[in-house]
């Protein structure tokens, strides 16, 4: 375990825990990427994850949903659990954890197909539909959800590729939204977008809080401060301090957190 | 503590709290000359503090301008964040006990030379020094970041208001044995205001600075005594 500080003071314990990870340790072959880290996610607060680059941050996002598998010399030690079930025991269908923990990445990625078509796979495969008009449903509830439906309403047989950067990530959430998950993971959603399309971005994560648990990996401390309600402060693999975002960034307890959030980092 | 990655933003803060430092200094020295003015009767004496208070209301707008860039511009988080913030709200204080010792200083012509009252005029200015060094370790412990400093102006502030309770029983003994000394009194029973009413704001300061210091509020039970009204 790390010496990680609780920032805490106005915490609220009345939260439904989501998702719990105790002492995770992530393995790149002999590296050591993260380096025992715990950590609840609850349903009412979004949480960020911020640090500099290479402090695991990412890496430990991806334990979330057991993306790492992907990656052949990473190794996950540690407990992770989704409503107390544990990610990684042998029993877990993957395909499925990955329905209910979505992931939005740094760079928009729709699938080279029509707008509809983006959204409808996920559904489809997963057996959430019935029927056309089910899906039909389905779409519109998304794209609405991601607020995006008015922008593509006239157009959902364009292709997903042909809308703007900012467009494409909402359509991105659109489509993690489309399988009903519990826990929507943001990788660095905003990084390549620009000032409106992020506004609208964190409008919209605004607006999806409370339904999903949402944990967002940021460079951006603005945007940690304007979006979460949590913030937890990684450095070089270790969690330094997780607390309340209005703690954190008036008065971080830890020196390393203080040094990062003032721009004293390096 | 270590530097900002970016350079500028250090000398921008370094900045401020070298104008808050000049601030505090001016202001100290308004109230030690706007006393020694009132015991001298040096007419010409208060109107220098007069004349030099204005330079204590530039510095006030000066910092002011200087915090709304660096907040717009740098967006300081944290201790720096905390620092900024207590800067704004500190030169507005400051600027108010430059007023006081304005204040004590306009009054010095006044008071006619031949019906000076020597005894409470004496009396003033040791509680003028107290309230003068509160100010000066106020912003000290700004400058130095310094919580227990903060704490020690706070604790400071019952002398003066002790001092504000015995000069006022003095005066009204005189008053009240010889009519004639009213005016002459009156006028120092203000001054003694101004000075108690400078230990309360450099009772503020402390505070500010504690906060700035330590992202903590004082509880209650450490704030002065006595903070009468204006």
């Amino acid at each position: 375990m790390t010496a990680m500080i609780q920032n805490q003071e106005s915490m609220t314990p009345a939260v439904e825990t989501k998702m719990t990870a105790r002492d995770v340790k992530v393995f790149y072959g002999e590296k050591q990427a993260i380096k025992g880290v715990s950590i609840d996610v609850d349903m009412d607060n979004v949480t960020a994850f911020i640090g500099p680059s290479g402090c695991g941050k990412s890496t430990f996002l991806r334990t979330l949903n057991r993306m790492n598998d992907t990656v052949a010399s990473a190794r996950v030690e540690g407990t992770i659990t989704l409503d107390g079930e544990d990610i990684y025991a042998p029993s877990m269908d993957v395909v499925q954890l990955r329905a209910r923990v979505g992931m939005v990445f740094q760079k928009p990625n729709p699938f080279p197909k029509s707008i509809y078509e983006n959204i409808a796979y996920g559904p489809r495969i997963h057996g959430l539909a019935h029927g056309k008009a089910d899906l039909d449903v389905i779409v519109e509830k998304s794209l609405r959800r991601a607020g995006l439906w008015d922008e593509v309403k006239d157009r959902l047989h364009d292709s997903g590729t042909a809308l703007s950067g900012g467009q494409q990530q909402r359509l991105c959430i659109g489509r993690a939204i489309a399988v009903e998950p519990e826990v929507i993971l943001m990788d660095e959603p905003c990084s390549a977008l620009d000032p409106i399309a992020t506004a609208k971005i964190e409008e919209l994560i605004h607006e999806l809080r409370g339904r999903y648990a949402i944990v967002i990996v940021t460079h951006n401390m603005q945007q940690a401060a304007r979006v979460s309600q949590r913030t937890a402060f990684f450095h070089l693999g270790e969690l330094v301090e997780y607390g309340v975002t209005s703690d954190i960034f008036t008065n971080p307890k830890a020196e390393r957190t203080k040094d990062y959030i003032t721009g004293r980092y390096g | 503590m270590a530097e900002h990655t970016i350079k500028a933003f250090d000398q921008e803060m370094d900045k401020l709290r070298g104008l808050i430092a000049e601030m505090g200094g001016r202001a100290e020295s308004a109230i030690e000359k706007a006393m020694l003015a009132l015991q001298r009767h040096d007419k010409v004496m208060a109107a220098d503090v007069v004349a030099e208070d204005k330079r204590i209301d530039a510095i006030e707008a000066e910092v002011e301008k200087l915090a709304i860039e660096i907040i717009a511009l740098r967006a300081p988080m944290a201790n720096d964040l905390r620092d900024v913030i207590a800067a704004l709200k500190i030169v507005g204080v400051v600027e108010r006990i430059g007023d006081y010792a304005k204040n004590i200083a306009k009054r010095v012509p006044l008071i006619a030379a031949n019906q000076r009252t020597q005894e409470p005029i004496a009396l003033l200015p040791s509680m003028g020094q107290v309230a003068g060094e509160m100010v000066q370790d106020a912003l000290n412990a700004f400058a130095a970041r310094d919580a227990d400093l903060a704490v020690a102006v706070i604790e400071r502030d019952t002398v003066v208001d002790d001092f504000y309770n015995s000069v006022f029983r003095t005066l009204v003994t005189f008053m009240v044995e010889n009519p004639k000394t009213i005016s002459e009194c009156a006028h120092l029973l203000f001054i003694a205001k101004n000075i108690e009413r400078i230990g309360d704001h450099a009772t503020n300061v402390a505070e500010m600075v504690y906060y700035a210091a330590t992202g903590q509020t004082l509880p209650d039970r450490e704030r002065g005594g006595a903070q009468a009204e204006d």
